[in-house]
């Protein structure tokens, strides 16, 4: 732990001196925040909250790419290795990635919240201790994701066409840029197999003022049960050598990490109630102010 | 010998159908400094990584400081320090964070700043890893393989692709470490670093030991003799050279003849001699001690980088 410690700090450093992590982990989901409201927002003060939630997601889910990209270019460059010699273990190392990416990843949420608050006039600050829970596991179950890919990926091209791929699911299929109450029936229900789902969910939810403390702390078990599994394998599969390969039959592992989102979903398919709730946080956008229409969302239970 | 400090018995390495290593034993002395001596792919790297712990032999056995590399874990790396021969460190790294993230992690701790002063880095302390020349990117490697005082170091290869200067100032601090008395297993493809550097070398090649000992003493059991390098106009009478008074071999090298001489006067008078009795000429002539690129090419047959 107290390795871990030392290393967060220094990566912390070493991020904020990263220009490409600045854009990519700052100034664009600032960027998107100030698009949404612009464009789906439409300067309606009780958007803002729905449209926050999916910023604050994308905002937290964004940490899996840039992780796992610089964990597979630190072991191509050698730099693990020099990491191997002295007396640090991977969980050390990985444990450092989550935090750092965590403490990283807040002053950009709370520059979201200010900014949403100030100039896009949002009311009030909707269920912040629920925002916080969701934040807080969201950043390091979607940063153990990222470790995931790292350690079932070979090179950066390979890591580059895995993180395109995940990536666009989660983007175009949780919510977080498309509502879910306007994609197909079908979509809908596929959109519950997935983490970033319950992320936007929650984080909607919580926003919005909507969400039950028995709701959020569903999403929350199930992030976290992500979380501990897609570490797990991380840690088991870590290679700190260039040279050393991983098996494509290795890779299926990273389908591991998504077993407690498919138990998941097979329920809330059958029994669950959360595409109802989903569908209510997105027209409610529609009754505070003059977003698109939700069409009729599948009743779950048929 | 006193008590070694590295053992390294019979190791056996395959990479697939590549033979690296078979059967490579050497002891180290505590305060020693150990050369392996060899052609890249001869197995040094192999044979330092087993002994750093970083790769398994396939048979055979490594003793360092007492322990096992492979089994021994932290306790291990407390123990060593190391310059590898691939690695980096993250660019946007500075050059004291660096020094003082790796000496966190260990229990015994060198001060960052006496080794930025003694690495001359001082210059460089919040100089990004990114904008350090080959050189200074170096010496930063040999301070963070101090950051612990390590009882044993490592030295991969630990100047090649430097400039004949840096490569200078690497040997200095090599020295320096070596008047200290610290155990140094150091690899290399130069004949002068390991001269100048190391107490003994073992002369690796196709994954054997094929000599081991003092440079003075490989030099000397490399048939003890001075090389008087010669080209001739014409070529030589087929073995008339060997024939020559102290000479005790003959080589062809390169066009040239090399002949192992135990009285090298008396062997350049009678080669004048002959050479006029055939009516050849002598075109150069060099009177060279024997080096342990000789040594290497009298036992492979081969120059060290062929």
């Amino acid at each position: 732990m107290k390795h871990s410690w030392t290393l967060t700090k220094v990566r912390v450093r070493m991020a904020l001196r990263s220009r490409p992590f600045i854009f990519f982990s700052m100034v664009m989901p600032l960027g998107f925040l100030v698009g949404y409201n612009v464009i789906f927002g439409r300067g309606v003060p009780e958007a803002v909250p729905f449209l926050l939630g999916a910023v604050l997601a994308l905002t937290v889910m964004g940490s899996f790419w840039g992780l796992s990209m610089q964990l597979v270019q630190y072991r191509e460059a050698g730099i693990l290795r020099r990491f191997r010699i002295a007396p640090v273990d991977a969980g050390a190392l990985l444990g450092s990635s989550l935090l750092a990416n965590y403490f990283l990843v807040l002053p950009t949420v709370v520059v979201e919240f200010l900014i949403s608050r100030w100039i896009f006039g949002m009311h009030d600050w909707g269920n912040i201790l629920q925002v916080f829970a969701m934040v807080s596991i969201g950043a390091a179950t979607f940063s153990s994701f990222g470790l995931i890919v790292a350690s079932v990926t070979n090179t950066m091209q390979e890591t580059q066409v895995i993180n395109n791929v995940i990536w666009s699911i989660f983007l175009f299929v949780s919510g977080a840029t498309i509502p879910l109450g306007v994609l197909p029936h079908w979509l809908q229900r596929v959109s519950l197999f997935l983490p970033a789902t319950y992320l936007v969910g929650g984080l909607q939810g919580a926003m919005l003022g909507r969400a039950t403390w028995n709701e959020i702390g569903g999403d929350v078990i199930a992030l976290a049960v992500g979380l501990g599994v897609a570490f797990g394998i991380s840690r088991a599969l870590f290679r700190w050598e260039p040279e050393s390969r991983i098996s494509a039959r290795s890779k299926a592992w990273i389908l591991a990490a998504m077993v407690p989102f498919l138990l998941l979903g097979v329920w809330e398919n059958l029994y669950g109630t959360r595409l109802i709730h989903l569908r209510e946080n997105f027209q409610s956008l529609g009754e505070r102010g003059d977003a698109p229409e939700a069409p009729d969302a599948p009743d779950p239970t048929k | 010998m006193p008590q070694p400090i590295i053992q390294a018995e019979n190791l056996v390495k395959n990479y697939d159908d590549v033979r690296a290593l078979r059967g490579v034993s050497f002891e180290v002395a505590e305060g020693e400094v150990f050369g392996l001596l060899g052609p890249n792919g001869a197995g040094k790297t192999t044979t330092v990584e087993i002994l750093e712990g970083l790769r398994s032999p396939d048979s055979g056995s490594a003793r360092v400081a007492g322990l096992d590399p492979e089994k021994s874990g932290m306790a291990f790396k407390e123990k060593i320090g190391a310059v590898l021969q691939a690695t980096a460190l993250p660019e946007k790294l500075k050059v004291i964070e660096a020094l003082e993230l790796f000496s966190r992690f260990y229990s015994r701790r060198a001060n960052p700043e006496a080794l930025l002063k003694r690495f001359q880095l001082e210059e460089k302390r919040n100089a990004f890893y990114s904008t350090l020349s080959g050189g200074q990117k170096q010496r930063l490697a040999l301070a963070l393989a101090l950051v612990n005082d390590p009882m044993v170091l490592f030295l991969d290869e630990p100047t090649a692709g430097l400039d004949p200067q840096v490569r200078r100032e690497i040997y200095d601090i090599v020295e320096e470490l070596r008047r200290e008395k610290k155990t140094i297993l150091l690899t290399t493809h130069y004949i002068e670093e390991a001269e100048r550097l190391c107490d003994r070398v073992a002369i690796i090649d196709s994954g054997q030991v094929i000599a081991i000992g003092t440079p003075r003493e490989l030099k000397q059991t490399s048939a003890g003799t001075t090389r008087v390098s010669v080209r001739l106009a014409n070529p030589a009478a087929n073995g008339s050279l060997r024939l020559l008074e102290g000479v005790t071999d003959v080589r062809e090298l390169d066009g040239a003849y090399v002949l192992h001489s135990t009285q090298p006067p008396r062997t350049i008078v009678a080669l004048v001699k002959q050479l006029e009795a055939e009516s050849n000429q002598l075109e150069s002539l060099e009177i060279t001690s024997p080096s342990l690129e000789d040594v290497f090419i009298e036992l492979t047959g081969r120059r060290l980088r062929d």
